[in-house]
This record gives structure tokens, C-alpha cells and sequence, in this order.
């Protein structure tokens, strides 16, 4: 299954969405990330039981931050699926890079002061 | 402990507004263990600010420190050598902070980034209520351990008042009325006749009518013992 997805999506890995958190995600978007979603298990099969819950909790919370600041919070968004999705997995990168395409560049650029 | 939240982001941005180099000081007390102005949060707010700022395109640049306690003079000094380098200073403490900072760097602005609320503690996760209004004279023994002063919208001495329904006060449907609790209690322990006597007018001399307080203990005031 040679599946390709956007090259946009850069990857961090991390052994549970459970270890994301707050300042991970605020701070891809300080550094100029145009979005940032967390793809977590499918919920009721963490490995550690609540890990991808708290995620979402933490992804939710950056939401709401980044609406206070004004900038659209569907740049900030939670996936679920299996490490078996491989399908889903590509489709996923691709809706979100639709997405962010569609919200346009970061108000946040690199450039700007800072 | 003492309670606060924290105040909106337009609010704290508008406060630094002309600001470029900014410190935020947050505090390992109060507000620490009610998740307001801890190192998690101070982080929080720097980031959110830097983010803020960017997408207005002006620049800023952000430090953080976290002091043990805001309200002790050996800790607030800690910050003596870096504090004069920022054009403002923003602290996450309650209203106690700044002023003690405000007190020992005379030459700096320090901004208040949160609201004190009141002295309580955590009734569920996430969920802080008021227990007591620091009157300075403790009486709760009197009213089976539940504060009237602080607990009861009117603070009345001997309630329940007309305005109690179903244990739930006038003033707000979430706001249980205190002197349902209390005469609930004292007659689940068959001891209603506590409530029977007619209690001496509340002196509020102790209270914030005196004016400001102040605490003095003449062993300590002497060094340590």
C-alpha cells in the first residue's frame, strides 16, 4: 500500500498523543505553522486508556486560545484511527491540507516582527 | 487558598500594549494550585502574547520567571537583577504580587494579568467556591461549620431568609442557600436548639470596615523561634 499524502504534513512522533501538550501545539503555531492536528488512536483504544482523550481536551483548549486571538480555530483540529488506517491516515493529511489551503496562510508568519 | 482567574488576553494585551520587552512573573502558591498564574500558565499566556503579537505584526520579546511565593519579600528579591531589563512586567500572582513587586522595584511597571476572587477551595475538578470573607473574627463553630458571612448572599447571622427555596438561594439558581445547609445539619444532629438563641450584632471592626489589616506577632517580629 503505497499511499501518497500531501508533503505539506510534517510528522512528529510521539509513543502517545497522551504526551502532547499546550505549549507543544501553541508553539508550532508561534513558529508559523498555517495548522496543526493530532492524530490520536480511535478513542476507547488508548493503550493507556485516556491518552487520546486528553488530547483532545488539549487540542480543544488550543482552539479556544487561538479564537481569542483571532485567528480561525479549524487550523487546530483532532483525528482518531487505528494504526491500521493507512487509507484514512492519507486522507486525513489531505482534508487538512484542503482545509488550511482553503483558510489561507498563517496571520503568523515567520517573518513578521516578532 | 486564595482564589483568582485570569483576566481575557484583549484585556492583558491591551494593559502592554506599548510594550516591547516583557517579563511574566508567575507564583507556586494559590495560584498555582488553582491552575492560574503557575509555570504551566505563565508559558501559556507568554506563548498565547507572542502569537498575539506576531499576527498584529509588532514586535515583542517575552520572558518568564516563576517565584515560589509573590508575597514573601526573600522570593520577589530573586528577580532584582533581571527585572530593571523589561519594559513592563506582567504578574500572574494574586492582587498581592504586583503590589509587593510594584513595593520593591519602584522603577518598573508591573501589570496585573489575573483577577482575585476570594478564599475557597476546589469542590471538583476544575470547579473553585468561596468559603471565607477574612472577617477576621471566625464564628463558624456556631453554625455547624458552614459560614454564613462568606456562604450566604446577605450574610445573615440567623437565616434562613425569605428568599430560600428548595436549599437553593434567590440570588442564582447554582448558588446553594447556606442556611438550608446549616439548619439541615444542625437537625440531622438533633442539635436545632444551637440555632434557637438570638446572636450579638456581628462586630466588622475586624472585617475590611476597619480598614486595612495588618497582622503582627511579636515572637517572630523578634527572629526565628
Amino acid at each position: 500500500m503505497r499511499l501518497s499524502y500531501p508533503a505539506d504534513v510534517k510528522i512528529i512522533q510521539l509513543p502517545c498523543t497522551g504526551r502532547v501538550d499546550i505549549l507543544h501545539l501553541l508553539n508550532a503555531f508561534e513558529d508559523g505553522a498555517d495548522g496543526v492536528y493530532v492524530a490520536g488512536c480511535l478513542e476507547g483504544e488508548c493503550h493507556y486508556i485516556s491518552g487520546n482523550l486528553k488530547a483532545r481536551r488539549k487540542v480543544e483548549y488550543v482552539q479556544r486560545i487561538l479564537k481569542e486571538i483571532g485567528i480561525e480555530p479549524e487550523r487546530m483540529q483532532m483525528y482518531n484511527l487505528s494504526s491500521a488506517q493507512g487509507a484514512r491516515f492519507a486522507e486525513i493529511a489531505t482534508e487538512m491540507a484542503e482545509t488550511i489551503k482553503e483558510l489561507g496562510p498563517t496571520p503568523i508568519q515567520k517573518g513578521n516582527a516578532a | 487558598m486564595i482564589v483568582a482567574d485570569r483576566k481575557s488576553l484583549d484585556e492583558i494585551m491591551a494593559m502592554v500594549e506599548d510594550n516591547k520587552k516583557i517579563l511574566i512573573v508567575g507564583c507556586k502558591g494559590c495560584v498555582t494550585v488553582c491552575n492560574v498564574g503557575g509555570l504551566k500558565e505563565v508559558e501559556i499566556l507568554a506563548s498565547t502574547m507572542k502569537i498575539a503579537r506576531k499576527k498584529a505584526g509588532k514586535e515583542i520579546e517575552i520572558d518568564t520567571s516563576v517565584l515560589e511565593r509573590q508575597c514573601d519579600k526573600e522570593y520577589v528579591e530573586q528577580i532584582s537583577e533581571t527585572v530593571g531589563d523589561y519594559d513592563a512586567v506582567i504578574s500572574m500572582a494574586c492582587g498581592v504580587g504586583p503590589q509587593f513587586l510594584s513595593e520593591m522595584y519602584k522603577d518598573q511597571s508591573f501589570f496585573p494579568a489575573l483577577n482575585t476572587t476570594f478564599f475557597g477551595g476546589a469542590t471538583s475538578h476544575g470547579v473553585w467556591e468561596e468559603r471565607c470573607a477574612g472577617c477576621g473574627s471566625c464564628a463558624i463553630h456556631n453554625f455547624g461549620g458552614l459560614c454564613p458571612i462568606a456562604r450566604c448572599a446577605k450574610s445573615l447571622l440567623h437565616g434562613p431568609c425569605g428568599g430560600s427555596s428548595s436549599g437553593v438561594c434567590e440570588i442564582n439558581k447554582d448558588t446553594e442557600c447556606i442556611w438550608d445547609s446549616i439548619v439541615t445539619k444542625k437537625m440531622e444532629q438533633g442539635k436545632i436548639e444551637d440555632l434557637l438563641g438570638v446572636k450579638e450584632p456581628k462586630s466588622w471592626k475586624t472585617s475590611r470596615d476597619g480598614g486595612p489589616r495588618r497582622s503582627i506577632r511579636e515572637e517572630l517580629v523578634q527572629g526565628n523561634i
